[in-house]
């Protein structure tokens, strides 16, 4: 018999958890110095780094410069030792600034952009791991390191992303139900006010489905809200004691 | 807490991954135990594992759970599947490994755990945070699994304890495996052979025949010679395949000859060669249908096939026969240099292709002996030895066994009892066995499966009505055979008013019901037909659907499909419409009740107006589809008559057919021909089509031979000529012989298959003479028409799509399926024809009936009786002696006995009757009365010579 069983009948996925149940999740905020603001996550076998400079003046050609906003650069890539295979993986293949775009979509949405006029904002994330659900680790990574910068931002921006296995909804994928069930839906959600930042799924999946997808995945967002809301003020404590407040 | 997995893995192409995973471990995880206070759950579901678990035994008198390992799953399924075996629990670790050794046992087991009635409850220790193992420094894979295990027992017994009145609860664990075991007592669990186990169980002593025979590693039996060759391992296969030292292929053996077997090597494309194995030592424990490994024999060591007939009949003197050698020398004849066929020897097995067979117990001469051999119905399969101890209840009984194994020691494969069918000619047994051997699949459909059911009292529904049209004020009416209650088309007709005619054709809505995916839609995709036997049907959905919900009935409102045409007068289609649709039928009518209509010049309803419309019109579509080219062949088919009471045949009756018929057909084929065109316009890749391929010219030629025998000429080049040249073949005073012409060209056909669009590039219907062909108009009791009707709904924007539907290979392996079910189905439909017609000669006895030669052969003539459609052939030579003296003329063809000649289509009178002394398979006799040839020296016992009636298992076309 071929393949994985990627949700049991006791309703164990291959890794032991229950359908809406998230990975492990571990973060930490303001790791290198000389940037502005930046943030590791862990997301189970998942692992992001990310980093961020700005609001700095336009760099390169200035023709890209808004004069209402801020230009937000988002540069995503995957180290070589990140997959099973290792591969050298070159800047700018299709895959990488798909996921680039995606990004920088995704932050424009939560970044109050209007506060800096022409300015611009980098941030960069790497995949130094990746067990599956690489965009809503680089997404969740990114938010802590524009908070450590302190760039005003709507909300946290949340991401997870949910498949549909045997009628149910499964949340927070790994890599082998991302490559086994077929559908995956990415979701970026704001979850305070509910916006959906960015939604993205690839495969099919029958209009009726979508629903229940889309509800369980927007629930685990906002469960992930509160694990980053915990960093965030725990990363203010440490801070706070540390400089003696 | 999280464990991580790591694991090196090779990929297709050769490199090496390595893959990570992760492994959370769980305090949450319920043991399922009705007694248990401690894990208990926010919601718990209703406890699996019963507070009173009883089973007496003498090993252990108190209540106990039973954890069986990965092996005894394996091997003791029919042991695991008895009502009488519950409060299992089944660790997912063994879960996984029957997962991955056996499916089909994987689909069983899973089957029992569903059956709430069994108390099976899945315990998924490899995430239960004390039941987790990590895998030890140079353990093996199988040594950690055994420790999982054990682990869980342990842990489960402990765990048992602490409950309140746990105390006397035991956790009993089932491995054969004697490390295993003496292991598990090492460490305080209770550990017994599943053998032990089983006799231990008291009143149930029937058990013991269904545990299958395992050579457990204690009692070996070293002592016997070694009968067989070593099968090589699959490493030495693999490497042997693909240096071309081996050959790989589907081992088929010879119906007649226990000694013979060819093996089917699938070159590329459709042809493969056939290789010929002989003797038992290269036939080295094949059993039909397994995927083997050949090696071939030298070239002077290569042999023809045998003509001899030889059933293997057991042992003659001890246990292993040596009569096999002086059998086996009788296979050498000398034969030509040009004769000789590829040879070869099984050097190993790739796949067992073993599933439980049906026969019959033959008894060992020894009256106490406890081993006996089986001999399965299907000549094919060797006789099986197993181990009884009730061999004298089942005597005369129609058993199944399944095979577990064959020691190189061992003349016959060994074997355990699955269970009794009931008593031999009986009729219920019979049925079971001819649908076992067809591999019908007839149980009962699963608790499962029904539960994708709707929910009754069920009515149309407000979201039902969605993107569908209601046509309940339509006056539709149904046409179908008398007793029919599987209604799934429905016609209807009226008058536009603008000088043309609207027809329409409804069909049961049974995609509405079947959702694609759900256990209800695998369990009739892989059904894939409904069966007609003479007195039965197995359905291929349950009958809820089948005869109520999706059975267009009259006067309830049911859902179906609809396909609309505008048509004129002439039936040429202005357009056409497909939708869904919800109607109501006004009469649901015989063919013959219909037909009374038609002719009541006095009854003017509405239904008989709408009948009459359709009539004409079916009448123009037929006269148009015939000179297209369409065929009307014929075979002879019949219709028994039951006595209401016993269900036993009374009469035989030819099928006749009326006007009406043809109205019905006309109107489908022309719904299946629009939505062919329809679903092959939307979907190019992917539509599910029927085709009828044209014979190879060759096929034709006994027809024409035939016809040329009577002056007459038929010409095969294309269908239309065929079809003019049948038409043209009259015999003045022979009205029958058109027919019979027509009887041999249905045996020159080609079967008609279902095929993804998106595979293949003929679509051609040769049978209908229409360029593309699928089946719609029967959902009920084919799966295929519910896949077009999926497709056709998705193409109107009825229905979403899903993504085995748009996925061609997986479309092509569903038609496969589909082909070889309806094949099944057909056989086993002529099986059971077969088996009423020896009821029916049974109670007639001795019959004397005229009946024409359908073919001469070498040694015999073909007979076919019209009033019975019965077909039999009259030998002409006896085993044991010489016969008369034949010749036979291949080119006319004609065989000359003693003086007389037979021609096909000869007239001649032959004496039925029911030959019962070989009781598992029966046969009715045939002997030729007229016309009388002379012989000498005859004993007056054998009058004509013997016969055996075999329905030629050939293609007949279906359209």
């Amino acid at each position: 018999m071929a393949g994985l069983e990627l949700l049991s009948d006791q309703g164990y996925r291959l890794d032991g958890r229950k359908p809406s149940e998230l990975r492990k999740v571990q973060a930490r905020m303001g790791i290198f110095t000389r940037a502005d603001g930046s943030a590791y996550i862990e997301q189970g076998n998942t692992k992001a780094l990310a980093v961020v400079y700005g609001p700095h003046e336009v760099r390169g050609s200035r023709s890209k410069t808004l004069h209402d906003r801020a230009v937000i650069n988002c540069q995503y890539s995957m180290a070589t030792f990140s997959t099973a295979e290792r591969k050298r993986r070159p800047h700018g293949d299709r895959k990488s600034s798909e996921m680039s775009l995606h990004l920088k979509q995704t932050f424009e949405a939560a970044i109050l952009t209007q506060l800096y006029p022409r300015s611009q904002i980098d941030i960069y994330v790497k995949i130094l791991q990746s067990d599956g659900g690489n965009y809503s680790a680089c997404v969740n990574a990114a938010t802590l390191a524009v908070i450590d910068a302190g760039i005003p931002i709507r909300d946290y921006v949340c991401a997870c992303s949910a498949g549909f296995v045997e009628d149910t909804p499964l949340v927070d994928l790994c890599h082998a139900e991302e490559t086994g069930s077929g559908t995956a839906v990415a979701l970026a959600l704001l979850p305070r006010g509910g916006q959906i930042a960015l939604l993205q799924m690839d495969a099919r999946l029958h209009q009726d489905h979508l629903d229940p997808v889309m509800e369980a995945a927007m629930t685990a967002c906002r469960s992930l809200g509160q694990v980053l809301d915990g960093v965030v003020r725990q990363h203010l404590q440490e801070v706070s004691i540390l400089t003696g407040e | 807490m999280l464990k991580s997995k790591t694991f090196l893995k090779k990929t297709r192409s050769g490199r090496v991954l390595k893959v990570v995973r992760e492994h959370y471990l769980r305090d949450d995880i319920w043991c399922g135990s009705e007694l248990c206070v401690e894990c208990r759950q926010e919601s718990p579901p209703p406890p699996v594992l019963q507070r009173d678990a009883c089973r007496e035994s003498s090993l252990c008198a108190s209540r106990h759970y039973i954890i069986p390992d990965t092996n005894v799953v394996l091997h003791q399924i029919d042991i695991l599947e008895d009502p009488l075996i519950n409060n299992v629990i089944i660790l997912q670790t063994v879960l996984q490994e029957v997962r991955h050794r056996s499916a089909p046992i994987y689909k069983r087991i899973k089957d029992v755990i569903h059956n709430a009635s069994k108390h099976f409850y899945t315990f998924t220790n490899e995430h239960h945070r004390e039941t987790f193992i990590e895998r030890e420094q140079g353990e093996s894979a199988n040594d950690r699994n055994d420790r999982a295990i054990r682990t869980a027992a342990r842990w489960y017994s402990e765990h048992l304890k602490k409950a309140p009145d746990g105390e006397e609860l035991q956790v009993i664990l089932l491995t054969d495996d004697k490390g295993n075991r003496e292991k598990a007592e090492g460490c305080g669990v209770i550990a017994y052979k599943c053998e032990e186990y089983i006799k231990s169980l008291i009143g149930s002593p029937e058990l013991m025949d269904r545990l299958a025979l395992c050579t457990d590693d204690a009692n070996e039996i070293t002592s016997s010679k070694i009968l067989f060759p070593e099968h090589l391992p699959l490493s030495r296969i693999q490497a042997g395949i693909k240096s071309g030292t081996f050959l790989q292929g589907v081992f088929r053996a010879s119906r007649d000859n226990y000694l013979e077997a060819t093996v089917f090597v699938q070159g590329d494309g459709d042809d493969g060669t056939e290789i010929l194995i002989q003797g038992l030592q290269n036939l080295n424990r094949a059993v039909h249908q397994d995927l083997v490994a050949v090696e071939l024999l030298p070239r002077n060591l290569w042999v023809t096939p045998s003509s001899v007939v030889l059933v293997d009949e057991g042992p003659k003197g001890d246990e292993d026969g040596d009569g096999d050698e002086e059998e086996q020398k009788m296979l050498k004849c000398d034969a030509s240099e040009s004769m000789l066929k590829p040879t070869g020897k099984i050097v190993g097995i790739i796949k067992r292709n073993w599933r439980p067979f049906c026969g019959m117990l033959s008894r060992s001469e020894i009256k106490e002996a406890t081993r006996h051999l089986f001999t399965p119905a299907d000549r094919r399969i060797p006789r099986i030895r197993i181990e009884t101890r009730q061999a004298s209840a089942l005597m005369g009984q129609r058993i199944m066994v399944a095979i577990d194994g064959w020691p190189k020691s061992s003349r016959y494969p060994n074997g355990h009892f699955v269970r009794s069918l009931g008593s031999a000619g009986d009729k219920e047994t019979e049925t079971e066995v001819l649908l076992l051997e067809h591999d019908v699949p007839h149980q009962p459909f699963s608790q499962a499966v029904l539960s994708f059911l709707p929910k009754m009292p069920w009515a149309i529904a407000e979201e039902d009505m969605r993107n569908r049209v209601d046509l309940r004020k339509l006056c539709v009416c149904s046409v179908d055979p008398p007793g029919c209650t599987d209604i799934d088309d429905a016609l209807h007709c009226r008058d536009l008013g603008n000088g043309n005619l609207e027809v329409g054709v409804h069909i049961a809505d049974v995609s509405h019901f079947i959702r694609p995916g759900n256990t209800l839609d695998q369990e009739a995709a892989s059904r894939g037909t409904t069966v007609y036997l003479c007195e039965k049907r197995i359905d291929m959905v349950p009958e809820l659907l089948s005869s109520n919900l999706c059975s267009l009935r009259c006067n309830v409102d049911r859902l179906a499909f609809s396909c609309i045409w505008e048509m004129n007068h002439n039936a040429e289609i202005i357009s056409t419409r497909f939708t869904k649709s919800v109607i109501n039928s006004k009469a649901s009518l015989t063919y013959a009740e219909a037909q009374l209509r038609i002719d009541d010049t006095n009854m003017n309803d509405d239904v008989t107006r709408s009948l009459r419309g359709l009539n004409a019109l079916a009448k123009i579509l037929k006269k148009r589809r015939i000179d297209k080219g369409a065929l009307t062949l014929s075979s002879p088919e019949v219709r028994f008559h039951m006595d209401s009471e016993t269900h036993d045949p009374i009469d035989l009756q030819a099928k006749e057919l009326k006007e009406t018929n043809s109205l019905v057909e006309e109107f489908m084929l022309l719904a299946n021909i629009s939505v062919a065109q329809k679903i092959y316009d939307e979907f190019s890749e992917c539509a599910l089509l029927r085709k009828h391929p044209a014979p190879p010219p060759s096929n034709y030629d006994i027809l024409s031979k035939a016809a040329k025998a009577k002056g007459l000429v038929i010409r095969t080049d294309s269908a239309k000529a065929l079809a003019d040249s049948l038409d043209m073949a009259q015999v003045e005073g022979f009205s029958y012989f058109n027919t019979l012409l027509r009887i041999l060209g249905t045996r020159c056909m080609m079967q008609a298959v279902y095929f993804c669009s998106g595979m293949d590039s003929d679509f051609h219907h040769y049978g209908l003479a229409s360029p593309i062909y699928t089946h719609f108009t029967s959902p009920i009791r084919r799966y295929a028409d519910i896949i077009v009707h999926r497709l056709l709904a998705v193409a109107i924007g009825a229905d979403c799509t899903y993504s085995d539907l748009m996925d061609k290979h997986k479309q092509a392996a569903l038609c496969n399926n589909l082909n070889y079910r309806h094949k099944m189905a057909q056989y086993a439909q002529r099986a059971s024809v077969a088996f009423h017609t020896q009821l029916f000669f049974k109670s007639r006895g001795i019959q004397n009936e005229d009946g024409y030669i359908l073919f001469v052969r070498k040694n015999a003539i073909i007979v076919l009786i019209p009033k019975f459609g019965l077909e039999g052939t009259v030998f002409f030579e006896n085993k044991e002696k010489r016969g008369p003296r034949l010749l036979f003329d291949e080119e006319v063809p004609s065989l000359t006995v003693e003086g007389h000649t037979f021609n096909m289509f000869d007239r001649v009178k032959v004496t039925i009757s029911l030959d019962a002394s070989n009781i598992q398979h029966q046969k009715i006799r045939m002997a030729l009365l007229e016309p009388v040839y002379r012989r000498e020296h005859v004993p007056k016992r054998t009058t004509g010579g013997c016969a055996e009636v075999t329905r030629e298992v050939k293609c007949i076309n279906s359209s």
